[in-house]
């Protein structure tokens, strides 16, 4: 940076923090050294890696945006992020958005899947979940549950069914940045993770009143 | 006596989960968990490693016929007592900043001649198949028992390596959109029902970093920080680093300068 702009850099700090107190911005992670660091992390890969295990490094624009605010992006970036990702999502071919909770309750359940590397790899097949419970409580009588995302207990049970909540069920599970950029949950229909029937069994499991997640 | 234990604390969990509210159900399990580690706490199964590993550093190995009782890994050559705590550092003689280990396995090829792939193949042990650096580990840390964890990152290749390590923390990328940051970044949260410490606090850092190496029950096996972070990159869903890679030593190095002047408690017990 010419010192010029660096003295413009730290004038407009100073005039911003006042008006701007809680957005204060934050120093990217690595700082001046963050094009290092990527070169560091790349390049310390085992060589017999596959190519296509090696690609789930890449970043798009999110993942790297993300990155360098700490997950914590000014609203202005937020807000295109997050309708950069609405754009991501896709339909079930007949249309339907809601399917059947019992599939979706074991999905939900299913926390393997996707382990690579040569230490303790998932065997190919491997059935692959959404493992919700990770991160959310839902069945009561799961107790098991992580509490990194909001607990969803009775989800269907105080939001209704309403075409507009199973849409946004929906979509909030293919690609939860498009309502929340930089959040911890993944975007499970974007990675292809989960395809969009079984998203729908999951919507169910959330949504039916007959599921466990709203009948306990 | 594992066995023993384990069967108790796995009953107790299906027991806990038939009766009861939700929440008794959750701090009886956290309450059964505090029971076992307290019971494994006057015999940890580390214990005999870290005698296993005090005889193979003074015991002369490798095509020189030497021991490690030379090797100086930051305070001077033999000097052990509260060397763990002060890695990863920057040491003039590789200009590197290495870890515990790196620095450990480069004593064993500098002063018993073995080759590095040579020693570095069993990092970690299997069934059946022990592991000589999981053991010289579990003595060289214990030897900083008491001490204050210290890694003020002040020489600019550690000050370096210490950011390096603060953005592969916040990195995102894998088909889960996981980083670091993810599953350590915040207080109090836990995934399923494993508590998962803020690792960007001292308090957090401090909490964690201070039981390394630690044996871990559900393994069955005592695990270093190498082996911890790679393990994290798997659940990540990401490729696998190099044993001793700069990445790994980034990381500790950043969480290590985090959790600088918490006091060492190792080796750790862990589920
Ligand atoms: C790694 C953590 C993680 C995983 C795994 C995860 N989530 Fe989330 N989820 C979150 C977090 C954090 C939030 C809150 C922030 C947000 O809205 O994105 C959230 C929010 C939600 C919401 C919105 C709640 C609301 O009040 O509108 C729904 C619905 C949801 N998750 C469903 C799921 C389902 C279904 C799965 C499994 C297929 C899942 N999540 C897996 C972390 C996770
Ligand atoms: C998908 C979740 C996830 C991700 C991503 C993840 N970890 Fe972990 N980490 C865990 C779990 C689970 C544990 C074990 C907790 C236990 O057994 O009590 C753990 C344990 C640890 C510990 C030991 C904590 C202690 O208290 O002893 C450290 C240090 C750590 N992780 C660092 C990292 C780093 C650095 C990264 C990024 C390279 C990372 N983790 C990525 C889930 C994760």
């Amino acid at each position: 940076m010419k010192p010029r702009y660096a003295l413009f850099g730290t004038l407009a700090a100073v005039i911003a923090v006042p008006s701007l107190a809680q957005t204060k911005p934050v120093e990217p992670p690595g700082g001046r050294y963050a094009k290092d660091a990527e070169q560091v992390f790349r390049s310390s890969f085992r060589v017999d890696n596959p190519k296509y295990w090696m690609s789930r490094l890449d970043q798009d624009e999110t993942m790297r945006l993300c990155g360098q605010y700490r997950d914590n992006p000014p609203r202005k970036i937020g807000a295109q992020l997050e309708k950069a990702n609405q754009a991501t999502i896709r339909y079930p071919v007949e249309g339907k958005l809601i399917g059947d909770w019992k599939e979706g309750e074991k999905l939900a359940a299913v926390g393997t899947g996707g382990h690579i590397g040569f230490i303790q790899p998932d065997p190919p097949g491997r059935l692959r979940g959404g493992n919700c419970y990770a991160c959310h409580q839902l069945a009561q009588k799961e107790v098991a549950y992580g509490t990194i995302g909001p607990s969803l207990q009775h989800y269907g049970k105080t939001r209704g069914n309403s075409e507009e909540i199973v849409k946004y069920t929906y979509d909030k599970i293919y690609n939860s940045n498009a309502f929340t950029a930089c959040t911890n949950m993944p975007r499970f229909g974007l990675h292809s993770w989960l395809t969009p029937e079984q998203i729908t069994h999951i919507v169910a499991f959330l949504l039916d009143p007959e599921s466990p997640v709203n009948k306990d | 006596m594992i066995q023993a234990l384990m069967r108790m604390l796995f009953g107790s969990i299906v027991a806990g989960a038939c009766i009861g509210s939700v929440a008794a159900q959750d701090s009886k399990v956290a309450d059964e968990l505090a029971k076992y580690r307290e019971a494994l706490a006057d015999g940890n199964p580390a214990d005999l490693l870290e005698v296993k590993g005090e005889a193979l550093w003074a015991e002369k190995r490798g095509p020189r016929n030497a021991s490690l009782e030379q090797c100086d890994l930051g305070l001077g050559p033999g000097k052990l007592e509260g060397a763990y705590a002060q890695l990863p550092r920057y040491f003039a003689d590789t200009r590197k900043v290495m870890d515990v280990e790196s620095r450990l396995v480069y004593c064993m090829v500098t002063l018993q001649g073995f080759k590095q792939d040579e020693v570095t193949r069993q990092w970690f042990s299997k069934p059946g198949k022990e592991s000589d650096i999981e053991a010289l580990v579990t003595f060289i840390g214990a030897k900083s028992n008491g001490k204050p964890i210290n890694v003020p990152a002040a020489h600019p290749e550690e000050q370096r390596m210490a950011k390096i390590g603060e953005y592969i923390f916040y990195r995102r990328s894998g088909p889960q959109d996981f980083s670091c940051a993810i599953c350590h970044g915040q207080d109090g949260k836990r995934i399923r029902l494993q508590e998962l410490g803020n690792l960007t606090t001292r308090e957090g850092a401090g909490t964690a970093m201070k039981t390394w190496p630690s044996y871990r029950v559900s393994q069955g096996a005592v695990w270093t920080m190498q082996r911890r972070l790679i393990d994290c990159m798997r659940q990540a869903r990401w490729p696998e680093p190099d044993y001793l890679a700069d990445s790994i030593i980034a990381l500790e190095t950043f969480l290590q300068k985090t959790a600088t002047g918490t006091v060492m408690e190792t080796p750790g017990i862990k589920r």
